[in-house]
């Protein structure tokens, strides 16, 4: 009886997620206070699954800060939130001292303005970057400064966009703080910065390679010839230093941000977990930038991070009824023993749901789902996790509404006068999605089994 | 503020078919007033050097919730995306104090804070619709009934999607004529007088100057 509440909350969650008609963090929300009610209280009478859901004990204990061992994967994963939240808030900071739009336009300057050497340094920027950055943010100001090349150049800026949307979602799957599915698998399995970088960071960066390869090979003909036909135009470029709103702020978010990828980069040896760091850095862009605090404290996305809370509750209204059990015996029993089908499996079906669903509420149901197969099959748990977060960061990039990013940088470019159709969107990211897995089963065959 | 209490908008909401269109040409030649219909989004891509047939595609049609999403007020639809803009530049011609009329396009309930803002909608029954589409696009009849029946929900789907008001629901308008009673220029006719009556004798008057 649970279990059948439980998933059709879930179901509900989901169907409501797609139809786009209430923002999402009500419907989680909604939903997961459904679970709590009718999951935990009504049905399963249990004030012991609300607590392990709620998960609030873990804050105040030593682990949750200073450790970097596998925490609980139950209920609310209060390390990815903290965490986010306080990547939030630098970012808020950079944005504000204008790094972003800087960078941007210190690369397309070094690359002296031509639209083919932009597009590789863009995507390869995008990629980086969002190995540290949320990929929204990056997307944002990425695609806000190549429509306005665009302009300046007479180039289509939907083809670029598109590639840096990629490359974003690429960047992302390559780091444990990337995207936020890795930043949940990390969490919850006790992963760190480290064991991502050398593992899915490995396929990200030799995909990479060939993706780059591949959209300049696929876009030559447009952007080249757009670019030609203009040639000889008279340009007024702007100066990257025009970006910068106030020297010492954007020296000190550069500082910031060193300090983050520092922290993250280290925090196996230091054994500071990523809620710590985020608490940390979220203090020192406060310090920082104490004139504007209240400004940077309002710019954090509240509404995400509620999503979040209200997913997490709702996932472990599943967890609890023994919902993810039964899928992980239904995928072991499908891959009858063969560990590489198993990796495979689950590589695949986070892909192609990541690419139609929100990549986030899939990752957070799989986790204990990949658990629960690593302890019943014998599977090793960190090829599964590997394989979880290829998919669903990598699978995402398939359509225009597969990730966040690709919401957003379709949305500038469209707003900006260049409305792009799923057709066109496709053309491109589903081949490239499916080069790019194909990458990962490779390596994933070659190196772990 | 003299401008403000001379402006006029017409919004006209129409029924694949009716007429609408029609009538709103009538009062503009009458009036000498700017027509607005697909010529906003041919403005817009004359201004800002965009490709018209890539936008016309989306323009006038209801967003498709399965295949979009949006993320923090960022709308990847763009459906979406044009009708904002067309939205903008309806606004900014209100704000601006020109007196227009605009057919369909959400008129009446994006202007509807404007004083001068006339809204109308035009109606028709099925047998002379089907005729007048029939004749005008060189159909069958099932032809034109097929597209009366898709148009009229795209417009409804589009229309209701983004106003809080009905489409074609009488309550919302404040007045409602159906062209396949009275002919469409007895119909511009009736919507005439509803309108000097409604703005007065001086914006009759200098209209008719």
């Amino acid at each position: 009886m649970e279990a059948i509440a439980a998933i059709v909350i879930f179901v509900l969650m989901f169907a409501l997620i797609i139809l786009d008609k209430i923002p999402r963090h009500y419907i989680t929300l909604g939903c997961a206070a459904a679970t709590l009610i009718i999951v935990f209280g009504v049905c399963m009478k249990s004030p012991q699954a609300i607590m392990e859901t709620l998960n609030l004990k873990t804050i105040i204990t030593g682990n949750f800060w200073i450790s970097s061992g596998e925490s609980s994967s139950s209920g609310i994963n209060w390390e990815t939130i903290i965490f986010v939240a306080g990547m939030m808030v630098m970012v808020e900071g950079m944005a504000k001292a204008g790094f972003f739009r800087w960078l941007c336009l210190t690369i397309a300057k070094a690359v002296k303005y031509k639209v083919m050497p932009i597009l590789i340094t863009f995507m390869v920027m995008s990629a980086v970057l969002a190995m540290f950055i949320d990929s929204i943010t990056v997307i944002l100001f990425l695609a806000a400064v190549t429509v306005e090349l665009s302009q300046l150049l007479k180039f289509d800026p939907v083809p670029m966009v598109l590639a840096e949307i990629f490359c974003a979602n690429l960047g992302g799957s390559a780091t444990m703080c990337g995207d936020p599915p890795n930043i949940i698998v990390g969490t919850a399995l006790g992963y760190s910065f480290a064991d991502f970088i050398t593992n899915t960071g490995v396929i990200a960066g030799i995909a990479l390679v060939v993706s780059v390869v591949f959209y300049a090979l696929a876009y030559r003909k447009e952007l080249t010839a757009s670019a030609a036909a203009n040639a000889g135009l008279t340009v007024h470029y702007p100066d990257p230093s025009e970006a910068i709103t106030d020297k010492k702020e954007f020296v000190l978010s550069c500082v910031i941000f060193l300090c983050a990828v520092v922290l993250l980069v280290t925090h196996a040896q230091t054994h500071l977990t990523v809620a710590l760091i985020g608490v940390a850095i979220t203090i020192l862009t406060l310090i920082c930038f104490a004139r504007d605090a209240k400004e940077i404290i309002r710019g954090v996305d509240y509404q995400t991070l509620l999503f979040f809370i209200g997913l997490f509750v709702v996932v472990g209204g599943l967890e609890q009824t023994g919902v993810l059990v039964m899928i992980a015996e239904f995928i072991g029993k499908l891959c009858g023993g063969n560990i590489l089908a198993m990796v495979y499996i689950v590589l695949w079906i986070s892909a192609v749901a990541s690419s139609v669903v929100d990549n986030i509420p899939f990752a957070a149901t799989m986790v204990p789902v990949i658990k629960t197969l690593a302890a019943t099959t014998g599977a090793d748990l960190s090829t599964l996790a590997w394989g979880l977060s290829i998919g669903t960061d990598i699978g995402g990039s398939a359509t225009p509404i597969g990730a966040s990013a690709n919401v957003v940088g379709t949305s500038v470019v469209s707003k900006a006068g260049h409305p792009v159709s799923w057709g066109r969107y496709c053309k491109t990211a589903i081949p490239a999605t499916i080069i790019v897995l194909g990458i990962a089963m490779i390596v994933i065959k070659l190196r772990y089994f | 503020m003299e401008h403000e209490k001379q402006q006029v908008i017409i919004t006209i909401g129409r029924e694949y078919g009716s007429g609408g269109h029609l009538i709103a040409d009538m009062l503009g030649e009458k009036y000498g007033l700017p027509v607005y219909d697909s010529t906003i989004i041919e403005t817009i891509a004359k201004e800002k050097n965009l490709n018209l047939d890539e936008l016309k595609k989306f323009e006038e049609k209801p967003r498709n919730r399965l295949f979009t999403r949006s993320i923090d007020g960022y709308s990847n639809s763009p459906e979406d995306v044009i009708a904002y803009m067309e939205f903008d530049f309806l606004r900014e011609k209100a704000r601006s104090g020109e007196s227009f009329i605009v057919v369909g396009r959400c008129g009446s309930s994006i202007l509807k804070g404007y004083r001068g803002v006339i809204s109308i909608f035009v109606t028709g029954d099925m047998p002379e619709k089907i005729q007048r589409v029939a004749t005008e696009f060189h159909v069958s009849n099932e032809d034109a009934e097929m597209m009366i029946q898709k148009n009229n929900k795209s417009r409804k789907l589009y229309h209701n999607f983004y106003c809080k008001e009905k489409w074609g629901d009488s309550r919302y308008y404040e007045l409602t004529i159906n062209t396949s009673k009275i002919g469409f220029e007895r119909a511009a006719e009736v919507i005439d007088c509803y309108i000097k009556e409604r703005m007065g004798d001086d914006w009759a008057e200098h209209i008719a100057r």
